[in-house]
């Protein structure tokens, strides 16, 4: 078992993908800058300019191409460079990728991948520290993967290959140098599963990507202050797995969601919406929220850090919702 | 040039055939939108039959055709099944779509007719992939992408010339400038809008503009085109000079354009003009045309009655095809 970075898991991931002819990665910078967060060094040399493709900054295209190829047949992997530029391309992946499959009784397939970085707290500001996988988990067709540790990364892109819808597959910014251990034999973490990567007793702490790493912290301290929590990590929010999340609130009888965007709206408001459905009867208490704060992202250092959930906001959360 | 010295007359009669037929069918979808049996948007192809018929019969069985939602034409020229066709526009489960795109949405990927879109521009990203998978599995094998003239509007459209012609890929952009977008005249919305087939000159595509009201020229026009992008030229633009007969959608109520300036055009009707010089030039007798006209009489009227006599989507179809794995 190895010792490898978030960075590394994804880079090993491409070059497994890239063994199938069919799949081909293209992007902005991907070439001969090696991307912009690396994960692409070396892959212009390795394996060409056919199969490595630098695009012009033009996402609604590189997003609309990568769908028209995956209907065509082909495997495209698609680096949008974050997931703010993602605006851009909206109307190809919600109005046309994730719609073909429907609208044309079933004729069409699109296994497009479109990798792409989400996150705040890398000082870049309110244009370039937005966490919306949400919103592409509300639309029915495509499927988004939110990884939190670097085995996690290695089995949900390999699951994301096995799929025959196009996937949103979402890279936290603050995660590419975190280090995990990961097999050299072959598995697959799957799609819709969430995993609990913490057992505890008292409460279920619910995130995914970066916050599921808060999370952890949070848990330790908690710990250490005599509270018992399980941490829930969704690894894809679409399929959500209701059933881990709710069987762990039943057990429990508490639930803290957190996530890292903005409360209206946020992805939260749905496992909190699951969490009443299926186990009102088994809460002590209601279900906390903790979100991002709701301004657009600042620049400033500590501004930016009070605008971002840690982990003194879930422990608050937690030992509220406990009654401590 | 008189028609049978470009054409054999079974093939000029076949031109006259599709575009009969798709007159016809739009004329019966303007019926049975008025009756009720078919709801929501529907966009009529009526005066633009030429351009279809002409520019798809230049390609190959293999060769691609995506379209905006002003797709009934297209489709049909493309080979679909009319009765296919006239189920999904009546939402029946037998529609090419299975009911679940509508008039804007046909498809049929078995003849590569790869989708109406409903969305302005929003069809060119999709041909640019069909090319580039093409151009990278080294198929034989072309894509058509129809737009209209306000789709130059959009971004998507620059975005799409340049990464075709960046990457050298087989595709046509098939421009018809029905001189409006819904109810904008294109000189009210674009700068450049007298001539729209050069905005290909800034990514140094091959351009060429045609008269759409004449299928003969769509087709010489779409021939050199074809040629140019199978030899591996890269992409090519047509824009053909049009008119839409009817309403935007038959929401549209056409109060801002001239009456005088319709009925010039409706002089140059595409079939009409097509019908005359078959029998000015003895290609056809009347009675021969009568006799097709006949027919395809027949087979819109039987496209309604299979429609109509179709079951609508059971209840569990609204749940299928979301999504291809679990
Ligand atoms: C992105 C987008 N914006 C607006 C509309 C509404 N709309 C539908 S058709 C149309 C006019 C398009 O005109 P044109 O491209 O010239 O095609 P035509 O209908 O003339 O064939 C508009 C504005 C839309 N469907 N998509
Ligand atoms: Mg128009």
């Amino acid at each position: 078992m190895a010792q490898i970075t978030f960075r590394e898991a994804i880079s090993r991931a491409l070059r497994e993908a890239m063994q199938d002819e069919r799949v081909f990665i293209m992007g902005q910078d991907i070439g001969s800058y090696g991307g912009a967060y690396a994960v692409t060094k070396g892959f212009l040399a390795e394996y060409g300019p056919e199969r490595i493709r630098e695009t012009p900054i033009a996402e609604s295209v590189i997003s609309g191409a990568g769908a028209g190829a995956a209907i065509a047949g082909l495997r495209p992997i698609v680096e949008l460079m974050t997931i703010n530029f993602s605006f851009l391309a909206m109307d190809q992946i919600i109005n046309h990728a994730a719609k073909v499959r429907y609208m044309s009784g079933g004729q069409l397939t699109c296994p497009l991948i479109v990798r792409t970085v989400t996150g705040g707290g890398a000082s870049v500001g309110a244009t370039h520290s937005q966490s919306l996988e949400g919103w592409f988990a509300s639309v029915p067709g495509l499927r988004v993967a939110v990884p939190s540790t670097p085995y996690d990364a290695l089995g949900l892109f390999r699951s994301s290959l096995q799929q025959e819808d196009p996937v949103i597959f979402v890279e936290h910014a603050l995660l590419y140098s975190s280090r995990g251990e990961v097999p050299d034999e072959p598995y697959v973490v799957p799609f819709g599963k969430a995993d609990i990567k913490r057992i505890g007793t008292d409460v279920t702490i619910v995130a995914y990507a970066r916050m599921a790493m808060v999370a952890m912290r949070a848990a330790e301290e908690l710990e250490s202050r005599g509270i018992s929590a399980e941490v829930v990590d969704l690894q894809t929010l679409s399929p959500l797995d209701g059933d881990t999340v709710a069987a762990s609130v039943q057990k429990t009888n508490h639930a803290v969601v957190v996530e890292e965007t903005w409360y209206t709206g946020g992805f939260g408001a749905t496992v909190v919406g699951l969490i009443q459905e299926r186990v009102f009867d088994y809460l002590n208490a209601p279900v906390a929220r903790v979100a991002g704060v709701e301004v657009p992202m600042p620049y400033s250092r500590h501004l930016e850090q009070a605008s971002i959930p840690d982990e003194s906001r879930i422990i608050q959360a937690v030992e509220s919702t406990l009654g401590r | 040039m008189k028609l049978q010295e470009t054409l054999e007359k079974n093939q000029l009669l076949d031109f006259y055939r599709q575009m009969f037929l798709i007159r016809r069918f739009e004329e019966m979808s303007a019926e049975q939108y008025t009756l009720g049996n078919i709801r929501g948007f529907l966009h009529l192809y009526i005066g633009e039959e030429a351009i279809a018929v002409g520019a798809i019969n230049s390609l190959l069985p293999q060769d691609y055709v995506v379209t905006h939602y002003r797709d009934h034409g297209h489709a049909l020229a493309k080979g679909m099944d009319p009765n296919a066709v006239m189920a999904e526009l009546f939402g029946k489960s037998t529609g090419c779509s299975k009911g679940k795109g509508g008039s804007m949405h046909l498809f049929d990927a078995e003849k590569r007719f790869m989708g109406g879109y409903a969305i302005v521009g929003g069809q060119l990203p999709l041909a640019v992939g069909l090319a580039l998978a093409s151009k990278y599995k080294k198929e034989d094998s072309l894509v058509m992408c129809f737009l209209g003239d306000g789709a130059i509007n959009e971004g998507e459209f620059h975005e799409s010339l340049n990464l075709a012609s960046l990457w050298k890929l087989p595709v046509i952009f098939f421009v018809e400038n029905n001189l409006y977008g819904m109810g904008a005249a294109v000189d009210q919305t674009l700068v450049f809008h007298d001539e729209i087939y050069k905005f290909a000159r800034a990514y140094k595509m091959p351009t060429a503009r045609v008269d759409g009201m004449d299928v003969m020229k769509v087709m010489e026009a779409t021939k050199k085109a074809v040629e140019s992008v199978r030899g591996g030229g890269g992409p090519y633009l047509i824009e053909a000079m049009a008119y839409r007969f009817r309403g935007h959608s038959m929401a549209d109520p056409i109060e801002y354009r001239a009456k005088a300036e319709e009925e010039r055009w409706k002089k140059k009707d595409p079939i009409v003009t097509f019908n005359k010089r078959f029998v000015s030039e003895k290609v056809a007798t009347k009675k021969e045309l009568d006799q097709l006209e006949k027919e395809i009489e027949e087979i819109v009227e039987n496209a309604v009655k299979f429609a109509d006599e179709s079951p609508f989507p059971e209840p569990d179809a609204l749940y299928e095809d979301v999504y291809g794995s679990k």
